[in-house]
């Protein structure tokens, strides 16, 4: 079991704090939507994007467990 | 500004211990939410520096309006055990449900029943879905006023000078604030909505300034404002300005 | 070869000039239903599933996903913990602007999508089928409405209940999830996945959305087998396909082809080339170009397609001759499906917008030197970063447009626009269906294309 990010692209509103907070994985497009790198999360990382998921104001980041 | 004279009615110091802490707390409380309201603009604005990275613009918005809470549920507490005026537990809750200046202190609870709206569904966002809670949150611009007039009409010394400076303070940060938010605005808002915001802000300005000077800071507004006749009795307190 | 030898039609077999078949034809042409092998269970019937398996069948609304897997999938889910009456929706809102084959198919044999809607609605079981059209398609509608009335007369105890729908004709209204938000009275607009429709859809319940081509399919491989099915096509692909051919042919229109038969059949059997043709654009307006130096041999299939970095899609075989000019079309083209875009997610809102003004700054050569490069660069943007299959789409067609059209382009980019850029566009318009809007630049709109529904 590994966890991933994934963004929901409806939700978004390119608010960038996730990129703040994680930018070993996300990093912000010209128009400032989060490009998201989707591969398994290290445990050290693991805190950060739960911080930066619960930080963003339309809960569009989202911390799925994968079984990949 | 009107104060309790030293003798017949400060029963006990504790008495005017609470009336300095509401109107402390009050103040205070009146000035952080000022600060947050401003700090929400810059979060919808999506303003940053390098120094202030957008996370923690967002924290310190949900902080201050915390603490903001926290001040305001003092400044209720401190007014319902100060034995001076009438004002019950309920009445801080209940509109216009007081003896004491019903209007004035009443308006006082709406902003607070508004307060602890945004903050509840703030707190329970995950809960409440997004619509709603954003909904709930635009209640936000509107519990400003209602509480900056709350202190002008129920305040006792609301003729005293730093209490109408820090007024002037607040008003200056929320103006610029609200017109920062109408005219920079996401490009989805409408014009019409633009207009609406900064017409209700000059209203709202030109108002108090017309009203100012015939309400709280004109003769016997502590009587017209609805203070207990027993109360106004006693004669160093009224509307003319006595000692602290 | 006659079209006996040849297998074909299968599903255009029978169709009328004009007017729909109707029950009692259809029935002495294709039989009747298969009966139910036992007493039909909550669970459907998974014996049907397995033919479909056995017959791989794949979707012919552009995802080509194995049916059978599908059905399945809808299967499980109505059974575990969620649970929940499957519900099947047939679509056939056709949104794709190049495709007419859906169109055609219920206008002209409703009662063979209606089979199939109905054993599709067995296997899963499921007592509602909805059937999904155009608003603005009322030919179809009529037609529609009349066949399920016929079928309601004559119907059986316990056959599934079947309900029309109408559905705006705005491009993205046809995806699955966007069907699906339609129906539950929401807007026709794409949703978040997950959860799919087949574990979450209408109702909150299981729900099969399969093409109407699809579901046609499905009539004939229950009547006649999996081994039958499979007496066409490939073994990827196996069976025939419907397709939409436009272009510079006598008789353009709707065909039945085998799958993995080659494109000089298809031409033939049109008529075949009145001009030489500078590319093809398969699958459909979000679809690949290959360029015209390919054609020879060039097989339908997407095993065939996939070197060339296309694949069949919905369908939709769109030729480009010669005498237009491809970096006009792409504008055109770009711009139409940027305004297409269902406005939810902000790469598809800026990406697709920044995609159609970099091309029309190429065609009208005030491009900088690096366009080629951004445009490459903005199609990997958009991909899989919207809620939908939408920016994928237009990422596929720029991919492919940059290294077909290389040389236009360039050209382009530096002299501006060329005396063919004036020509009206050579590829079939969006129909004047509510939300679509014409492609900036268009002449007069098109008429719509002749259902010519030959083999």
């Amino acid at each position: 079991m590994s966890e991933r990010l994934r963004v929901n692209p409806i939700a978004c509103e390119a608010h960038g704090m996730c990129a703040e907070l994680l930018p070993e994985r996300i990093a912000l497009d010209e128009w400032g939507y989060p490009i998201i790198d989707g591969r398994p999360l290290s445990p050290d990382l693991v805190v950060h994007a739960r911080r930066a998921a619960q930080a963003c104001p339309t809960f569009a980041l989202l911390l799925q467990e994968t079984s990949r | 500004m009107s104060v309790l004279p030293a003798t017949p009615l400060a029963a006990t110091s504790g008495s005017q211990l609470d009336w300095y802490l509401t109107r402390a707390t009050g103040s205070v409380a009146l000035l952080l939410l000022t600060l947050a309201l401003a700090l929400g603009v810059a979060d919808v604005q999506r303003f940053s520096t390098p120094a202030w990275p957008r996370f923690v613009l967002d924290a310190l918005h949900r902080n201050v309006s915390l603490l903001a809470l926290v001040f305001l549920v003092l400044h209720v507490l401190t007014s319902v055990l100060d034995s001076f005026a009438p004002i019950s537990l309920l009445a801080a809750f209940v509109p216009f449900a007081s003896s004491y200046r019903p209007l004035w202190l009443g308006l006082g609870a709406v902003a607070f029943d508004l307060m602890l709206a945004v903050i509840v569904t703030s707190l329970l966002r995950q809960r409440v879905g997004h619509r709603a809670w954003r909904i709930t949150h635009w209640l936000a611009y509107a519990c400003w006023p209602i509480a900056l007039l709350h202190s002008l009409g129920t305040g006792s010394d609301v003729k005293s000078t730093w209490l109408l400076a820090l007024t002037a303070l607040c008003m200056a940060l929320v103006a610029a604030a609200v017109l920062t938010r109408a005219l920079g605005g996401l490009s989805r808002e409408t014009a019409g909505g633009r207009l609406a915001a900064v017409g209700g802000l000059a209203a709202f300005v030109l108002g108090l300034l017309l009203w100012l000077p015939g309400g709280p800071l004109g003769s016997e507004w502590a009587r017209r404002a609805g203070t207990p006749t027993a109360l106004l009795g006693h004669a160093a307190s009224g509307a003319h300005g006595g000692q602290r | 070869m006659t079209a006996s030898e040849q297998g074909l039609p299968r599903l255009l077999a029978g169709i009328p000039p004009h007017g729909a078949l109707t029950l009692t034809e259809h029935l002495e042409l294709h039989g009747e239903l298969p009966q139910p092998g036992r007493r039909r269970g909550r669970r459907g019937e998974p014996e049907l599933i397995e033919l479909v398996e056995q017959a791989g069948l794949r979707g012919r609304g552009g995802g080509g996903f194995p049916t059978g897997a599908k059905l399945r999938a809808v299967t499980d889910a109505a059974s575990g913990p969620l649970g929940g009456r499957p519900v099947v929706v047939v679509n056939g809102a056709e949104s794709e602007p190049a495709s007419s084959k859906d169109r055609t198919l219920l206008a002209a044999l409703p009662q063979l999508v209606l089979d199939g809607a109905e054993l599709a609605a067995r296997a899963v079981g499921a007592e509602e089928i909805v059937i999904c059209v155009c608003e603005s398609a009322g030919t179809v509608s009529r037609s529609l409405t009349d066949a399920v009335a016929e079928r309601q007369r004559h119907a059986r105890r316990g056959a599934p209940g079947m309900r029309l729908a109408a559905v705006p004709g705005r491009y993205v209204a046809s995806q699955e999830t966007a069907l699906v938000n339609h129906l539950g009275g929401g807007p026709a607009l794409p949703t978040f996945t997950p959860p799919r429709p087949f574990q979450r859809g209408v109702r909150r319940r299981p729900t099969l959305v399969s093409n109407a081509e699809t579901v046609a399919h499905l009539a004939l491989i229950l009547r006649h087998g999996p081994q039958w099915f499979r007496q066409l096509g490939t073994p990827e692909q196996p069976g025939s396909a419907l397709v939409t051919l436009a272009g510079p042919v006598p008789h353009p229109g709707v065909y039945e082809i085998e799958l993995g038969s080659l494109l000089g059949d298809l031409l033939a059997a049109a008529g075949g080339l009145q001009a030489d043709v500078r590319a093809v654009l398969f699958g459909g307006y979000a679809g690949s170009f290959v360029g015209g130096e390919h054609l020879p041999g060039l097989a339908l299939s997407d095993e065939h397609l996939a070197p060339h970095g296309a694949t069949l899609g919905a369908g939709v075989v769109a030729l480009l001759s010669d005498r237009s000019c491809p970096v006009a079309e792409l504008t055109r083209l770009t711009r139409w499906l940027a305004a297409q875009s269902a406005r939810q997610c902000g790469p598809c809102v800026f990406g697709l917008e920044a995609i159609a003004d970099t091309v029309e700054q190429v065609t009208l050569g005030t491009a900088g030197r690096d366009a080629r490069s951004r445009l490459q660069a903005l199609a990997s943007l958009v991909r899989g970063r919207g809620a939908c299959g939408h920016p994928d789409g237009v990422a596929r067609l720029i991919t492919s447009a940059v290294e077909v059209f290389a040389d236009e382009l360039a050209d382009h980019a530096q002299h501006g626009p060329c005396a063919a850029c004036e020509q009206p566009s050579e590829l079939p318009r969006p129909r004047a269906a509510s939300g679509a809007r014409r492609p900036a630049g268009a002449g007069d709109p098109s008429a719509p294309l002749s259902l010519a529904g030959r083999v």
